[in-house]
């Protein structure tokens, strides 16, 4: 089947998501679609899916205009798509999700199961899939729920499958796993529309990439191209992948965490006799796939989660049972992994959130009494020191882009002398530009002799950024590793292969992104992020 | 990698020209500024004006009104005749129409405002004093609601937290006896400190177990209403020869002094009302107590996460909104009612009626202020409807209720008076600052 939309637009009142697109994707290709975050990818493929009505343009299938009233009639024709967030109904075996909207009706309006199981299992036994239609979706690996889903979209005939961000979510080996789906679904003839922002992935797997920016289609590459030119290309100036860093120079560790153990309110276990140490003027990256307990490692060291067992020191001062408040009087400076939720207030004005921890402090407040004077004077510095992008300090926090709402909190976190700074998915979700921006200010603050734990899941920011790395699986320490440990070994890690065995096996198998690192280093003479 | 460079890998023939010059980073500029000159400001603060919430509240009363005066019209017996005869002479219902109307609401106008038909300055101005002095528990309960809601608590206990202000109050000014100004004060306080206990309940409560607020202060309602039953019953409570539930009658140096003389019900509470106005914008604006409160309300988790404790703050939401509920039951013992002392029905409706208040004054001192006046002034203004057209009092409900309704939909105000959405003009702002950071494509 082949899928072109031409000048496909949408807009949401005055604002352009998607300017004039023309995009073309062949039968059996796999095309990258690659932008930035808020770059109009997603809303894009949501007009492809018949989620969102176009303003201007039309889908045409195989030279067909064709019109979506909504996701319906784009499956009918033969378009599948795999959303970032699963649509997968948790207490449903996989057979169930699979028929779920479509299923095989026996005499009498019962669903066929048996039917519906024969139809998981033809597809996954064709690729290889290895799923149970009998298993529960809730016991799936996050990678397993994945093939679910493509499942669902091939059981009902889709040609083309869109595929949105599907590795945020996955560790490398997973990944790996998904892009020889993908690879094989393409022997298969099916094509496949995979949008991302990870230069990486795109350059091992995609046949073609599109680059779109600011709602438009600003070039198309080779995968070949090298991931600085398409990093340019997506961000539109040049851009610098590498972090520029000088040597840890590590000094005595003057944080440190012992046997930290931290049950959920079911009782369960989500931390488990954790235990490191953290050095003046060192960053350490807490590596591993979402929800392996760094959430709540993070809580339980700024207060916000009390432990069930353990210690937590910051130069010899305990930490553990004390308010946020007092955690943070103590030199805590705190990058909450989820700035919206809870980095900012957004009905607050950019001023308001720069004091939003330190309002009843001196200078801001004398008294109970808050200096409106002073708090303006002290954003207007910072909003110039950290280059936030604001009309001004008084508008609301929610009229900045989310680099500059991340910027509003690290200037706020690091603008008070720190013991230790806990900065948790510091990128997430960031342009290029403030991510570079965002890097600089933590490994400043790593040289001014502060303990940095850094929590990431990507990989790439963990390699770039740390000084060790520790891997958590499961709630529990998987292993700490120098930095420069090779990404497979991490990867395996990550899946909760202890260091040692993960070296030997990742020595054996090469990923196919690890691979196409190697290739690229040996091509561009150094590594690149 | 160092530097950027697009030499290098086999890509050199595919890449679009669009990278092929990549420019230098972009050098941090200083923060842009907000572009438009001042004079565009008005217009902003116009557009705000006119699509904004206040726009908006200002819309739908009138919008409520008119829904009212068809209400009046199709009530009145003139009316309903004329719209029998309608097609033989169909001037006669509008006329009839109009005429119902305009004298129902010239009457209320009379009521609230000043009484064009008194024969005296006095007389007429009197109407003012009443709206005045019926807005003043108002205001002070609207006030401690608008605190809750913009913490994001939902109280809906005014009703018994003005109930026990008023008994504390009361209690204070009929079984002591001090000299004027001392009495008076300690009476104003016992107001203030018996609501706020009685909202700590619910504050507590929520606090420590999670419990729903809304829930809580309903029928931390209802037992107020039992409460003053069962204190009214007690000997000591009971006003000597009497066989009414009604306490004894509270002593004059208890009482807030009358500001226009005899004549006139309006009280010194009407300046309590105006200063804690002035002292709640201080408190949500000024004091690192409000940030709390603020920041509480408008994202819980970023409260906590930077050091707030919000089970401490709900509790003390609870006590100043409590508090100042509490006054209201204050104003209306020690003021409005002359002093004849603690009834059951003290409180009247104020507690629900300062609900409607506070969301109309959109949570704000200023706009709690003006609801107050409006609902006061409707009030009062319906008593003298309905004496002299026959309209019944209940209008005024409608009325009041349409406006709730009215500004509880704002996109229905914004199409009937054909006004553009508010989030167009927003959305107009956010790409041109977008795009003034980094151009080119």
């Amino acid at each position: 089947m082949r899928l072109e939309l031409r000048g496909v637009t949408k807009r949401f009142g005055s604002l352009v998501a998607n300017d004039h697109i023309d995009l073309v994707v062949e039968p059996g290709e796999i095309h990258a679609l690659l932008g930035e975050n808020g770059a109009g990818k997603s809303t894009l493929m949501n007009v492809l899916y018949g989620l969102y009505d176009a303003d201007e343009g039309e889908i045409l299938i195989n030279g067909t205009p064709v019109r979506f009233g909504g996701p319906g009639d784009a499956m009918a024709a033969g378009i599948g798509m795999v959303h970032q967030h699963f649509m997968l109904v948790p207490v449903f075996t996989v057979a169930e999700n699979v028929v779920l909207g479509n299923e095989p009706v026996r005499p009498g309006g019962l669903i066929n199961l048996a039917e519906a199981r024969r139809r998981v299992k033809e597809i996954s036994d064709r690729f290889g899939f290895d799923v149970d239609p009998d298993a529960m979706v809730e016991d799936l690996s996050v990678g397993a729920q994945q093939r679910v889903e493509i499942i669902k979209a091939l059981s009902r005939r889709a040609e083309v499958v869109i595929l949105d961000e599907p590795t945020a979510v996955l560790t490398p080996q997973e990944t790996d796993e998904l892009i020889a789906i993908m690879r094989q679904l393409k022997d298969a003839g099916t094509s496949i529309v995979f949008i991302t922002h990870k230069l990486r992935e795109v350059r091992a797997v995609a046949d073609r990439i599109t680059v779109i920016r600011r709602g438009k289609v600003v070039g198309s590459a080779d995968p070949s191209a090298s991931q600085t030119e398409l990093a340019s290309l997506m961000v539109g100036r040049a851009v610098d992948l590498g972090v520029h860093k000088a040597p840890a120079q590590p000094g005595e560790a003057t944080f440190s965490v012992e046997g930290l153990t931290v049950l959920d309110p079911n009782g369960v276990t989500v931390l488990d006799d954790v235990t490191f140490q953290v050095a003046r003027g060192e960053i350490l990256a807490v590596a591993g796939v979402q929800g392996n307990g760094q959430t709540e490692l993070t809580e339980v060291i700024t207060g916000l989660r009390h432990a069930a067992a353990g210690t937590v020191v910051l130069d010899g001062e305990s930490l553990e049972g004390r308010s946020v408040r007092e955690v943070l009087a103590a030199g805590v400076g705190f990058v909450p992994e989820d700035r919206s939720t809870d980095g900012l207030v957004a009905s607050f004005s950019i001023a308001e959130n720069l004091v939003l921890d330190q309002y009843d402090r001196s200078p801001y407040a004398r008294l109970g009494v808050l200096r409106p004077g002073v708090i303006r004077e002290n954003a207007e510095r910072r909003v110039v020191e950290f280059d936030v992008r604001a009309g001004s300090v008084e508008d609301h926090a929610s009229t900045l882009s989310g680099g500059n709402q991340q910027k509003v909190v690290l200037a706020r976190e690091l603008s008070r002398p720190l013991r230790l700074l806990v900065a948790s998915q510091p990128t997430r979700g960031l342009d290029v530009g403030s991510i570079e921006f965002v890097h600089t200010r933590i490994v400043a603050e790593r040289d001014h002799g502060t303990p940095v734990i850094l929590v990431s899941t990507e990989l790439d920011e963990v390699v770039a950024l740390a000084d060790r790395i520790l891997v958590m699986y499961r709630g529990r320490v998987v292993g700490i590793v120098p930095a420069g440990t090779d990404r497979d070994v991490l990867g395996l890690m990550m899946a909760g292969v202890p260091a040692d065995e993960a070296a030997i096996q990742a020595a054996e198998h090469h990923t196919a992104l690890g691979s196409a690192d190697h290739g690229s280093a040996v091509q561009e003479g150094g590594e690149a992020l | 990698m160092t530097s950027t460079s697009s030499s290098g890998t086999g890509a050199g023939d595919q890449t679009p020209p669009v990278a092929a010059a990549p420019e230098p980073a972009a050098a941090p500029e200083p923060a842009p500024a907000p572009g438009a000159p001042t004079g565009s400001r008005w217009r902003q603060v116009a557009l705000e004006i006119a699509t904004g919430s206040a726009g908006v509240t200002v819309l739908a009363v009138v919008l409520a009104l008119l829904f009212g005066g068809v209400l009046i019209a199709a009530a009145d017996p003139t009316v309903q005749a004329a719209a029998g005869y309608f097609f033989a002479r169909p001037l006669d219902l509008f006329g009839a129409a109009w005429h119902a109307v305009s004298q129902a609401y010239a009457a209320l106008f009379s009521g609230a405002v000043y009484d064009v038909e008194a024969d005296s300055f006095a007389r007429g101005i009197k109407s003012l004093t009443e709206t005045l002095t019926l807005a003043t528990p108002l205001i002070l309960a609207g006030l401690g609601l608008g605190i809750g809601f913009r913490a994001s608590l939902f109280n809906i206990g005014a009703q018994g937290q003005v109930v026990l202000g008023a008994v504390f109050a009361g209690y204070i000014g009929f079984a002591f006896q001090l000299s004027a100004p001392l009495h008076v004060l300690l009476a104003v306080l016992g107001g203030a400190i018996g609501g706020g206990l009685w909202a700590a309940i619910a504050g507590v409560l929520k606090a420590r177990t999670g419990a729903n607020e809304v829930i809580v202060t309903i029928m931390l309602n209802n037992i107020a209403v039992y409460l003053i039953a069962y204190l009214l019953s007690l000997h000591s409570w009971q006003r000597p020869n009497s066989n009414n539930p009604q306490s004894p009658a509270l002593h004059d140096s208890s009482m807030f002094p009358l500001l226009l003389g005899d004549g006139f019900r309006l009280h010194a509470g009407f300046l309590l009302a105006i200063v804690a106005c002035l002292v709640v914008w201080w408190l949500m604006e000024r004091s690192t107590l409000g940030f709390q409160f603020r920041a509480v309300g408008a994202n819980p988790e970023a409260a906590r996460t930077a050091g707030i404790s919000v089970a401490t703050v709900t509790v003390w939401v609870m006590v100043v909104a409590g508090a100042l509920a509490g006054l209201a039951g204050a104003a209306q013992i020690l003021g409005t009612e002359g002093g004849s002392g603690l009834t059951e029905g003290i409180a009247g409706t104020v507690g629900i009626d300062a609900i409607t208040v506070a969301l109309l004054g959109r949570s704000k001192p200023l706009g709690i202020f003006f609801a107050g006046i409006l609902f006061g002034a409707l009030r009062a203004g319906g008593v003298v409807m309905q004496a002299r057209t026959g309209t019944p009092i209940d209008l005024v409900l409608v009325v009041q209720s349409l406006i709730v309704l009215f500004i509880a939909a704002p996109p229905l105000v914004r199409a009937v008076f054909r006004l553009p959405s508010p989030r167009s003009h927003v959305g107009a702002e956010t790409p041109s600052a977008l795009t003034a950071k980094e151009v080119r494509a």
